[in-house]
Parts: C-alpha cells; sequence; structure tokens
C-alpha cells in the first residue's frame, strides 16, 4: 500500500518527475509512493529516474493508457 | 555532496520554443541530483527579463508543423508571429506542457545557478535591473571553470 499518491495525469514531460521528485523530498526512507500519470513516455523515464537516484521502482504498469508506478524511497 | 554529478549548459537561443530544452534538462537534471548551472549569453539573456516577452516565429523553420500549409511570405505578414505565439501556448497548454515561466521557478527552487554573459549583457545594452534576481554576471572563464567540473556539457 502507498505511503502518498501523486496524480500526474495529464502532465507531460518533466512535469510527472519533477513531481515526482518533490513528493520523495518530503517523505521517509522505505516508504511508498504510488504515481499515475498519462505521458507515454513516462514508463521509461521513471525507470530511469530510479535507476539514477537509487529509488527503487517497486512496480510499472499500464491500464487503459494510464501508467501505474510505485517508487520506494531509500 | 562531494560526488555529486554536475551538468553546465550554455543556452544562446531566446525564442519560446527553444528556451524550453535547457530549462527542462535542467530541471531533470536537479531532480536527479545534479548540481546545475546554465550560463546564459547572446540571445538566451531573453529567458532571464523580468518582463519576459518570447515568441515564436514560423519564419525560416521549415519543420514547424503547421495547422494549413502557408507561404513563407504570409508567415512574414505583420500579426503571424503573435498569433503562432497564441497558438503554440494554447498548444502547449492543452498537452500539459508547462510554462517556461514554471520551468523557471523549479530551477530556480532545485537550486539551479544562473550566470548571465555579462558582455553580452553590454551588448545588448540590459541593465542588471531589467533581469531576475538571484543571477550571477560572468564572463567565459567563469564558465569554463564550471565546465571542467563538470560530467556533462551541453550547448545550445
Amino acid at each position: 500500500m502507498a505511503d502518498t499518491t501523486l496524480d500526474a495525469k495529464g502532465l507531460n514531460c518533466p512535469l510527472p518527475i519533477l513531481r515526482a521528485k518533490k513528493a520523495l523530498k518530503s517523505m521517509e526512507a522505505g516508504q511508498v509512493l504510488a504515481v499515475e500519470a498519462t505521458d507515454p513516455g513516462s514508463a521509461k523515464d521513471f525507470e530511469s529516474f530510479c535507476n539514477q537516484t537509487g529509488n527503487e521502482l517497486v512496480s510499472s504498469s499500464e491500464e487503459n493508457n494510464i501508467y501505474h508506478f510505485e517508487i520506494r524511497k531509500t | 555532496m562531494a560526488d555529486q554529478k554536475k551538468l553546465a549548459i550554455i543556452a544562446t537561443k531566446g525564442t519560446l520554443d527553444f528556451a524550453y530544452p535547457p530549462l527542462i534538462l535542467a530541471t531533470t537534471a536537479a531532480a536527479l541530483d545534479y548540481e546545475v548551472t546554465i550560463f546564459w549569453t547572446f540571445y538566451g539573456l531573453q529567458v532571464l527579463k523580468k518582463e519576459r516577452n518570447l515568441k515564436i516565429s514560423p519564419l525560416g523553420n521549415p519543420g514547424m508543423p503547421m495547422p494549413v500549409p502557408m507561404p513563407v511570405l504570409v508567415q512574414a505578414m505583420p500579426g503571424m508571429e503573435s498569433m503562432a505565439t497564441v497558438m503554440m501556448k494554447q498548444k502547449m497548454a492543452s498537452k500539459g506542457v508547462a510554462s517556461i515561466e514554471e520551468l523557471y521557478d523549479m530551477a530556480v527552487e532545485s537550486d539551479v545557478q544562473m550566470i548571465a554573459c555579462q558582455m553580452t549583457v553590454d551588448l545588448f545594452d540590459f541593465k542588471h535591473s531589467d533581469l531576475l534576481d538571484g543571477i550571477e554576471y560572468a564572463g567565459a572563464a567563469r564558465f569554463f571553470e564550471v565546465a571542467q567540473e563538470a560530467d556533462i556539457s551541453l550547448f545550445i
């Protein structure tokens, strides 16, 4: 279960990543941020974001053109 | 952080469309924990103005998608630049693209360092009071001091 959720639907690059970064900043290590986005580029972007920041991408999925991500802050 | 990655960008363009790449890359790099510096020079200084009036021009840009095919001479008519600018801003808002104002504020918020090229400030007769607060004024030597420490340097 996510500790915080971020609705990034309708936002385009780079806003979903910037908003996610901001949300993670106010969270504790180990907590999970759930993100919903509609930007088709976000699937690769969140993977790259986590690879580079060391946060863990717990899950990444897409349903009806909505992308769901769960990120655990490290 | 001693091992923090660093990005140095030279931003030279002063149109609405080309104000985006430096600010998108700077804010994203900051979100990826880079220390970012943008060196604004020549027309890039327009992005630093307190009273920004960035425009887009279809002239001389055959790559710009137009709603209807438009001969170059028509694109040169008075008012076409303003019309193209209004249309582009509407398009961007409808696609959830951030405004330049939003991106610039987010860059400042995430400690992106802004350096304005003093030589071009003089060249264009800009005053420091015309430009936003929190900007450093320096020359090429300052850029190299930043760039030699940078992992990535971009010229835009």
